[in-house]
């Protein structure tokens, strides 16, 4: 974690880049890290529902300004350029993105970061809102990360009804196979994910021993991190932010595997 | 995209966006967390033009009873434009039936 003193050095790079994405695509990313040699631990931004946005690359600096090698992809663009709300509506009218696609998004980032020369060859991966689902879900379908952290997100429980093509299975029922500590963080007044369906979420995570903490924030909806929208609770933020980092702390900021 | 709620539809006609006036052929209606409304949860309202690119989309985010005041309003329109219409058209054929009865006759 950043322990600020007045007279550390401190420096970030951050710009846009390309990295590999499923089926051999090639998606854009924002990309930020500390400058320096590291070795730094790795973390994977998952966007939300509305889309890449500025929430999304100013919290991408956030991890390289607290010492993670951060990456977000940007995992719409198989439905073309424009503004973000613009494209996450045609998103949205399109029935979402393939769960299969974010997989192989995530996988090609992942690969990318550990390849650095200034990597810790840990990684974590982290979302909010249907980047927060498909973080849990990217986690039990994927070996190679170190701790993952799921924000509020919604669908992971799904009844028979909402299942797709592109959603064919219910990410819960993945929870045998996830692959790293996950990190939960909920809002008691949030209907999607409902409290009661992260307590069933919660109840298969203890049926197959994983390590896993859930937080549920009373007076707090959904997205309570986002300072740009009427659900922004600062109390919530603050102590959701705080475990964030002491999460990814815990299990990214050691060389040896735990 | 949280609930995943959403229903398309076709439509026909025009809207208005920051760069002017284009024409319509869907409308997507979902019930999820908006990005910009005072509400946790709030009917989504995109019109959009699949031709003319992501960018020629009229958004409307509301509440979800303002959204049934909405509904009631526009089938209210509809039914007292189409009864005019109706009243309209007989009117117009009483008219004309004496002229087609001396156009017979002549």
């Amino acid at each position: 974690m950043q322990k600020y003193r007045t007279d550390m050095y401190e420096g970030m790079i951050a710009e846009t880049i390309t990295v590999p994405g499923h089926d051999r695509t090639v998606l854009n990313a924002y990309f930020a890290r500390p400058l320096g040699s590291g070795p730094f631990p790795a973390v994977v931004l998952i966007h939300h529902a509305p889309g890449w946005d500025e929430w999304y690359r100013e919290t991408t600096r956030k991890f390289a300004h607290h010492g993670y090698i951060a990456i977000s992809p940007n995992i719409y663009q198989q439905f073309g350029h424009g503004t973000p709300e613009d494209i996450a509506a045609k998103v949205r009218a399109m029935g979402g993105v393939p769960d299969d696609d974010v997989v192989g998004d995530m996988r090609g980032s992942l690969d990318y970061l550990k390849s650095l020369p200034q990597s810790n060859d840990k990684a974590g991966i982290f979302g909010t809102c249907s980047g927060g689902r498909q973080a849990f879900l990217v986690a039990c379908r994927t070996k190679g990360f170190d701790a993952g952290v799921d924000c509020w997100g919604g669908r992971v429980v799904m009844s028979q009804q909402e299942l797709t093509p592109k959603y064919p299975v219910a990410p819960i029922d993945y929870t045998k196979d996830l692959s790293c500590p996950l990190l939960g963080l909920f809002g008691e007044e949030d209907q999607s994910p409902s409290p009661q369906q992260v307590a069933q979420h919660e109840q298969e995570l203890k049926k197959y021993g994983k390590t896993y903490e859930f937080h549920t924030y009373p007076k707090a909806g959904h997205g309570f991190f986002y300072y740009d929208r009427s659900g922004y609770r600062q109390e919530q933020a603050v102590d959701g932010w705080n475990k964030v980092w002491a999460f990814f702390e815990n299990y990214l900021e050691t060389s040896d595997k735990r | 995209m949280c609930t995943g709620i959403v229903e398309n539809t076709r439509v026909s006609g025009s809207g208005k966006g920051p760069r002017g006036w284009f024409l319509l052929d869907q409308a997507s209606v979902s019930y999820d967390h908006p990005d910009h409304a005072q509400a946790e949860r709030a009917v989504i309202i995109d019109l959009l033009s699949e031709t003319a690119g992501p960018e020629s989309r009229i958004a409307v985010e509301l509440t979800p009873q303002s959204a049934r005041n909405l509904v009631r309003a526009i089938l209210a329109s509809i039914s007292r434009g189409e009864a005019m219409d109706r009243d309209q058209e007989r009117e117009s054929s009483v008219i004309d039936h004496p002229v087609f009865s001396r156009t017979k006759s002549s």
